[in-house]
C-alpha cells in the first residue's frame, strides 16, 4: 500500500482508534477497582446486543442520540457548532407533550401533529442563534449555550400551570398521540421501550444524507461550511444558508424528544433529555458528521448506556459517563495527531 | 440595612462566578476558549472536600483543589494547545468527564451517589473594624472573599500592566507576530489555561467550603454563568467581575422573590439573555480576541 493510501486509512480509522483508546483507559479504571476489564466489557456488550430485550433497550437509548447526532452533524456541515441541541430537544419534547395532551384532533392526525409540534419548537429555538449569527455575526456557540438555560427556565415557568399537582410532569397525552412500541411488531423486543420514534429517526437519517449529498441546498450548505468566502463568491448567501441549517438542526433535535415523550412515558418530565443533547456532539464527532456514521455511533453509545446499567453491580455505572467523555477527548485529540502522522508518511 | 443584606447576599453569590470568569478571561485572552469552567469547578469542589475530609484542614483542601484544577486544565491544554484539538469540543468533553469522574469518585470514596459527609469550611478571619461592619462584616471575614477581591485587582494588573500580560494577550490577538519575536505561543497559552484552571477550581472549593460538603453536580451550571459574565465583561477580568456582581444580584433577587407571584424563573434566565444581547451588539459590542479559539500551528 502506498504511503498516501496508508495515511487515508489511518484517518478513516481514527474513530475506531479513539474508541479503542477510551476503552483502554476505561480498563485501567475497572482494573483499579479490582474487576477484570475484559469480563466487564464482554458482559456489557453481550447484554446490550445479545438478547432481544437488551437490543431493544440499546435501540431505545440510541434513538435520541441518533436525532441529536444528526442535528449536530447537519449544523457542523454548514460550519456551525450547535451546542444548543439539549435545549432544542427539551422544548421539542415539551411541545410534543402539550400538542398530544391538548390538541383536539382525530386519532390518525394527532401523533403526526405532535411530532410536527416537536419539530417546530426545536426548529424555532435553533433558528434564533442562526438568525443572530446571520444578522449580527453573534457567535452561535455562546448563544446556543445561553439558549439551553433559557429553555430550561422557560419550561419551568410555563410548567406552573401545566405540571400535574406535586410533580414536574405534564398531563398524559391522548392515546391517539402515542407512538407505538416496536415490540408489537417484533416480538423478540418484548418489554423494551424502543418505539416508532426510531423509525422516524432512521428515515430522517436517510433524508439528511439525501439533503446533504444529493440536493443543491445540501451542496450550498457544505460549501458554506468548507469555505464560506468561496461559497459567497459563487452566489450562495452565507447568512440565509446558516440560519436555515440551524433551524433544520434544531428541528431534528426537537423531534428527538418524541421517543421519550410520545413513545415511552407519554408525558413531558423536567430533565428528560438527561444530556442526550451534549452526547449528540460525541455522536456526530465519532460518526464523522455523516448520517451512516452517526447511526453507528448512536448505537455504540446506546449500548454503553444500557450495558453500563447492567454491569452496575460490579462496576459503578458512573464509569460509563467517564468512558463517554474519554471517547470525546480521544476522538478530538486523535484526529490532529493522526493527521500529523499521515503527513509524515507522505 | 435590607439593602446591605441584599448586597451581601449578591456579593456572596458572585464570588465563585468572579473567580471562574477571571480565569476564563485569562485563558481566552491567550487564545484558548475555555468552556470547561463547569468541570474545573466541579473537580475543584470535590478535591477540596476530599482534602479537607482526609486532613481535617480546610487550607489543605484548598491546596488539593488547586492541584485538581491544574491537572484538569493541563489535560485541556495538552489537547487544545499541543494537539490543537477543537477547543469547544474539548471543553465539553472535560465537563462530561468531570461530571462522571466526580460521581465515580464520590461512590468509591464516600459510598454515596449524592453527597459527601460534612467537612470543615475555611476558618473566619477577624480583621477588627472590617468584621464589625453591619451585614458585610460576615462576608469580609471570609478569607476567600478577601482573596477574590484582591485577585480582581491582581489579575487585571497582571493582564494589562505586566510583560507577561502583554505577551499573553499577544497570543490571543496575533500569535504569528508573537512567534516571530521568538516567544513560545505554546508556553503562554498553557499558562493562560493553567491559571484558568486554578482560579476555577478555587471557585469550586469556595462552593464546597460554604456548603461544608460535596454534592453531586453541585456547580449546577455556574461555570456557564461565569463564561457568560466573562463575555458581558468583554474579556476583561474587572469587567467580568462587575458582570458577575450583576448576575449575583439577579440571583439574590430571584431567591428573595421565590414563592411570590413574580415569575422568578424568568429572572433566572436574565444573565443568559443579557449575554445574548451583549453578543448581538445591543449593550456595546462584545468582541473576542482575534485569535481566540484558533489553534496555533508552529510548523
Amino acid at each position: 500500500m502506498s504511503a498516501r493510501g496508508r495515511g487515508a486509512w489511518l484517518l478513516a480509522a481514527s474513530p475506531v482508534i479513539a474508541v479503542a483508546a477510551a476503552l483502554g483507559a476505561g480498563a485501567i479504571f475497572i482494573a483499579g477497582i479490582g474487576e477484570n476489564p475484559v469480563q466487564i466489557y464482554a458482559l456489557l456488550f453481550r447484554e446490550a446486543f445479545g438478547t432481544g430485550y437488551g437490543l431493544g433497550q440499546t435501540l431505545f437509548r440510541a434513538t435520541p442520540l441518533l436525532f441529536t447526532g444528526l442535528a449536530v452533524a447537519l449544523a457542523f456541515r454548514a460550519g456551525l457548532f450547535n451546542i444548543g441541541v439539549e435545549g432544542q430537544m427539551y422544548l421539542g419534547g415539551f411541545a410534543a407533550a402539550l400538542a398530544g395532551a391538548y390538541l383536539k384532533l382525530p386519532a390518525p392526525l394527532l401523533a403526526p401533529a405532535a411530532v410536527l409540534a416537536a419539530a417546530l419548537a426545536g426548529g424555532a429555538w435553533g433558528a434564533i442563534p442562526g438568525v443572530l449569527k446571520a444578522r449580527f455575526g453573534a457567535h452561535e456557540v455562546i448563544n446556543t449555550i445561553m439558549l439551553n438555560f433559557i429553555a430550561f427556565a422557560l419550561v419551568s415557568w410555563a410548567g406552573h400551570g401545566l405540571f400535574q399537582t406535586a410533580t414536574v410532569r405534564t398531563r398524559e397525552i391522548a392515546p391517539g398521540a402515542a407512538l407505538p412500541r416496536l415490540d408489537g411488531i417484533f416480538a423478540a423486543l418484548r418489554g423494551a421501550p424502543v418505539n416508532l420514534s426510531l423509525a422516524i429517526g432512521l428515515l430522517l437519517a436517510v433524508a439528511v444524507g439525501l439533503l446533504l449529498f444529493r440536493t443543491r441546498l445540501g451542496y450550498e450548505l457544505r460549501a458554506v461550511g468548507l469555505n464560506a468566502p468561496a461559497a459567497e463568491y459563487g452566489g450562495v448567501s452565507i447568512g440565509a444558508t446558516q440560519a436555515l441549517a440551524m433551524a433544520l438542526s434544531g428541528a431534528l433535535a426537537g423531534v428527538g424528544g418524541t421517543s421519550f415523550v410520545l413513545g415511552y412515558k407519554h408525558w413531558f418530565e423536567m430533565g428528560f433529555t438527561g444530556g442526550a443533547g451534549f452526547m449528540g456532539i460525541a455522536v456526530a464527532l465519532l460518526g464523522r458528521n455523516h448520517p451512516a456514521g452517526v447511526l453507528v455511533a448512536a448505537l455504540f453509545f446506546g449500548a454503553l448506556s444500557y450495558g453500563g446499567l447492567v454491569v452496575n453491580q460490579r462496576v459503578p455505572r458512573e464509569l460509563v459517563e467517564v468512558l463517554e467523555a474519554l471517547v470525546i477527548l480521544f476522538a478530538i485529540s486523535a484526529r490532529p495527531l493522526l493527521e500529523r502522522v499521515a503527513r509524515r508518511w507522505e | 440595612m435590607i439593602f446591605l443584606l441584599f448586597a451581601a447576599a449578591a456579593l456572596r453569590i458572585s464570588v465563585p462566578y468572579a473567580l471562574a470568569a477571571m480565569g476564563s478571561a485569562l485563558s481566552e485572552r491567550g487564545g484558548v476558549i475555555c468552556i470547561a469552567l463547569e468541570g474545573l469547578m466541579l473537580n475543584g469542589a470535590l478535591a477540596y472536600t476530599i482534602g479537607a475530609y482526609d486532613t481535617n484542614n480546610a487550607w489543605l483542601g484548598i491546596l488539593c483543589a488547586l492541584l485538581a484544577g491544574l491537572a484538569t486544565a493541563w489535560l485541556h491544554a495538552e489537547a487544545t494547545v499541543r494537539f490543537r484539538a477543537d477547543q469547544i469540543t474539548t471543553g465539553i468533553g472535560i465537563n462530561l468527564l468531570s461530571a462522571g469522574l466526580t460521581r465515580f469518585i464520590l461512590v468509591q470514596k464516600f459510598h454515596s451517589s449524592s453527597n459527601s459527609p460534612r467537612v470543615p469550611g475555611l476558618p473566619e478571619l477577624h480583621l477588627g473594624a472590617l468584621t464589625k461592619l453591619p451585614a458585610l462584616g460576615d462576608l469580609l471575614s471570609s478569607p476567600l472573599v478577601l482573596v477574590t477581591l484582591a485577585l480582581i485587582v491582581g489579575v487585571q494588573l497582571l493582564l494589562f500592566r505586566t510583560v507577561f500580560g502583554l505577551r499573553l494577550r499577544a497570543m490571543g490577538e496575533a500569535p504569528e507576530a508573537a512567534a516571530t519575536l521568538g516567544l513560545s505561543v505554546m508556553r503562554y497559552r498553557f499558562a493562560g489555561v493553567l491559571l484558568c484552571g486554578m482560579l476555577s477550581s478555587l471557585a469550586g472549593a469556595w462552593l464546597a467550603s460554604e456548603q461544608h460538603s460535596f454534592t453531586d453536580g453541585m456547580t449546577g451550571g455556574r461555570g456557564y454563568i461565569a463564561l457568560a459574565a466573562m463575555i458581558v465583561g468583554k474579556w476583561n477580568p474587572a469587567g467580568a467581575a462587575a458582570a458577575c456582581l450583576l448576575f449575583g444580584a439577579a440571583e439574590a433577587l430571584q431567591i428573595t422573590l421565590q414563592g411570590s407571584a413574580f415569575p422568578s424563573e424568568l429572572l433566572q434566565a436574565l444573565p443568559y439573555l443579557v449575554t445574548m444581547l451583549a453578543l448581538a451588539g445591543f449593550i456595546g459590542r462584545a468582541v473576542a480576541p482575534k485569535a481566540d479559539g484558533i489553534p496555533f500551528d508552529a510548523d
